[in-house]
């Protein structure tokens, strides 16, 4: 019997990003399926989540009595405040993006490449773009995973060499999408974890880029 | 996480090395006597100190009281920067002119303001800007200098250390911390360019959660040990020597 | 001393002339000074420039009014459909500068600080960093950016005295303390009554009133909201 082929939702996309959040990590989530992580740190482990506007020490995504509209995150929807949480002003926000004091940062992205570049700020015919804060964050965070849909309208996402503007050469570490999890090791990305249902082969025939896959490929278990 | 509140300063800069590199805020209040006082007693030395005022005035001050002044005379201190390292008197140089001149010192003199700006620079990953303080006087001789807008400046480069002894009114155990009126000054700059961060506490180390938020000074994120000032550690009566 | 509070926004804007720049601050609209914002539509003023983290505008930029934007976004978040800065840039109406959320900040932040240009690592190797001056700082390559400065601020505040002293509420906080340093006439739409100099606390002020030149209490019916309406 074969198993069901498995796409994981946006909510288990985070939720396995957000595994690799260590104790005492500070951990800047971007705009779209990043900020869905604060909801997925695995129990036992204090995670610091900075916002690029400021708020330092956020947790999951507010509902009902939660929120506050004066406490958002980087997609401006509210979230709780931790309690050792504290407000900073926009210039030292990124000051403490820039001295390099982010762990980690979970972007999201429209392509990456197998050398570690990745592009998320400017679209194919656009004129102007949308960098936010992705390029301070991409430059000088410890750990750059990516959040993203392997495939978009059926075009591979993980490729050779991007072909879009890029938003910070050769810093991505991971890529969750929405199929399994890789690592961009320089002329391929190595496949560590596969989604139910998935082979390799099929997996292969969406991936522009080479891939490699170990003996220690896993199945992806959120 | 691991506890950052520790119970004496003594345990606080146990680890501290010589060649050790150290902002030291402050400018009379918010200096972090106890922590100096420490570091003094602890026997480090090959120090990069890196203040306000090292000693400069005066020499080591009211008697009794240690500050890097005293760690300057003792020959603990290899290199000062600071924006005061001369006597005003010039009949009677400062202790670090002193070892200035046999060579024992190396000090560096620097605008007040282009300190405060290194140092929230290397605090904020900028390796350098320009500004238009000492163009035109010998403090600028050496430096680069570029008109911006029809007006000359020079550039200075960042200052990052290996520690920074910080004194704040409260804090909470996360190392949030609130700074009463002017004894903020150097603290909140000088808390993010310490790779450790050791914080003095005058009034109370509160729970997580106790502070308001929009109230907190300085994320506890740069902040790596709190001791609070028991009634027989130093406390604040007055203006302390630089 | 001159009086800052002004009874309308209209009033605090009425100086605001044709080809003025002006920082506009606020986060997903966290923070926006949405009343100022809708007194400029009003006030008719053109060959304006904006500064802001959106290239929004309340309209100002679809009725042609706005010569330059300064952003970290300029272009719409869906492939199919332009901005309308898009639009107009394609039309050369426009000069739109593209610039990292980040650098903005600090170009603004180093505009009142009176630092005139400063070295950050973000962009580097990327288009933006095209025709910038490269350094080498220990071993790490940085860009050269300049700094930020307008003619009108435009801020939002939680409580504020009648000095200009300000306090912002949580994540409304973002652009507003760095802009009101960087302009030459900081105007500022105020959430809670205007109260008595002497009755904010020193410690817990986040803007000295000496950056503020006009502040403008929120009436009743004025834009209250908070950020964007709930999804």
């Amino acid at each position: 019997m074969q198993t069901e082929k498995v796409k994981l939702t946006r909510d288990l996309m985070a939720a396995r990003a957000a595994q690799e959040f260590q104790d005492g990590w500070i951990v800047n989530l971007g705009i779209g399926i990043p900020t869905l992580c604060s909801d997925f740190v695995p129990p036992g482990r204090r995670v610091i989540f900075h916002s690029e506007n400021g708020v330092v020490g956020y947790g999951h995504n507010a509902t009902g009595e939660e929120v506050d509209p004066y406490v958002v995150n980087a997609s401006v929807q509210p979230v709780v405040l931790m309690p050792f949480a504290s407000i900073v002003h926009h210039a030292d926000s990124f000051g403490i993006v820039r001295s390099g004091r982010l762990d980690a940062a979970v972007l999201g992205a429209y392509q990456v490449s197998a050398n570690g570049d990745f592009a998320n700020w400017k679209l194919p015919g656009a004129i102007g773009g949308g960098i936010g804060g992705a390029m301070d964050i991409a430059a000088s965070a410890k750990r750059v995973f990516l959040c993203m849909e392997h495939t978009l309208d059926g075009e591979p996402r993980l490729l050779r060499k991007c072909t879009l503007p890029i938003t910070a050469p050769g810093v991505v570490k991971l890529v969750v999408t929405d199929i399994g999890v890789f690592e961009p090791t320089g002329e391929a990305f190595r496949m560590i974890e596969i989604a139910p249902g998935w082979t390799v082969e099929e997996i292969r025939a969406i991936t522009e880029a080479p891939l490699i896959v170990g003996d220690d490929l896993k199945v992806l278990t959120v | 996480m691991k506890d950052k509140v520790l119970q004496t300063f003594e345990e606080a800069v146990a680890d501290i090395p010589d060649g050790s590199s150290v902002l030291v805020a402050g400018f009379g209040p918010g200096s972090p006597s106890n922590l100096i006082r420490a570091l003094y007693f602890q026997g480090a030395k090959e120090l990069t100190i890196i203040a306000n005022g090292a000693g400069g005035i005066g020499g080591a001050g009211r008697a009794g009281v240690i500050t890097s002044g005293t760690l300057v005379e003792e020959g603990r201190v290899r290199k000062v920067i600071a924006a005061f390292t001369a006597s005003t008197r010039p009949s009677r140089p400062s202790v670090i002119e002193q070892l200035q001149q046999a060579g024992k010192i190396e000090a560096e003199l620097t605008p007040q303001g282009t300190l405060a700006e290194r140092i929230r620079a290397g605090g904020a990953g900028i390796p350098a800007f320009y500004t238009p303080a000492a163009v035109g006087t010998e403090l600028a001789v050496g430096k680069e200098h570029r008109i911006f807008n029809e007006r000359t400046y020079i550039m200075e480069e960042a200052i990052t250390a290996d520690y920074a002894f910080i004194r704040c009114w409260r804090a909470d155990t996360f190392g949030n911390l609130i700074f009463r009126r002017a004894q903020r000054n150097f603290n909140p700059i000088m808390a993010t360019a310490g790779r450790c961060t050791i914080v003095e506490v005058e009034d109370a180390i509160v729970p997580e959660g106790e502070l308001d938020p929009d109230q907190i000074h300085t994320p506890g994120i740069f902040v790596q040990r709190l001791i609070k000032i028991p009634p027989d550690g130093i406390q604040y009566t007055g203006r302390l020597p630089a | 001393m001159q009086q800052k509070v002004f009874d309308t926004f209209e009033e605090a804007l009425s100086d605001l002339s044709d080809g003025a720049s002006i920082l506009i601050a606020g986060f997903g609209g966290v923070g926006s000074p949405a009343n100022l914002m809708r007194a400029l539509q009003l006030s008719g003023a053109k060959d304006l420039t904006l500064i802001a983290n959106g290239a929004g505008g309340a309209g100002l930029v679809e009725e042609g009014r706005v010569r330059k934007v300064i952003a970290s976004f300029t272009a719409s978040t869906r492939p199919s459909r332009r901005s309308p800065v898009e639009e107009l840039q394609q039309q050369g109406r426009i000069i739109a500068e593209l610039t990292p959320q980040g650098t903005l900040a600090e170009r603004i932040r180093a505009g009142g600080a009176g630092i005139p240009a400063f070295f950050t690592p973000t962009a580097v190797g990327t288009e933006l960093a095209e025709g910038k001056e490269h350094r080498v700082f220990n071993g790490r390559t940085y860009i050269l950016e300049e700094a930020i400065t307008a003619d009108y601020a435009f801020i939002r505040c939680w409580r504020a005295d009648t000095f200009g002293n300000l306090i912002f509420r949580r994540a409304q906080r973002n652009f507003n303390p760095i802009m009101a340093t960087a302009a030459r006439c900081t105007v500022v739409e105020v959430e809670e009554p205007i109260v008595a100099e002497g009755e904010l606390d020193p410690d817990q002020i986040h803007t000295p009133g000496i950056f503020v030149q006009r502040l403008v209490y929120i009436p009743a019916d004025g834009i209250r909201t908070v950020g964007r309406p709930p999804a």
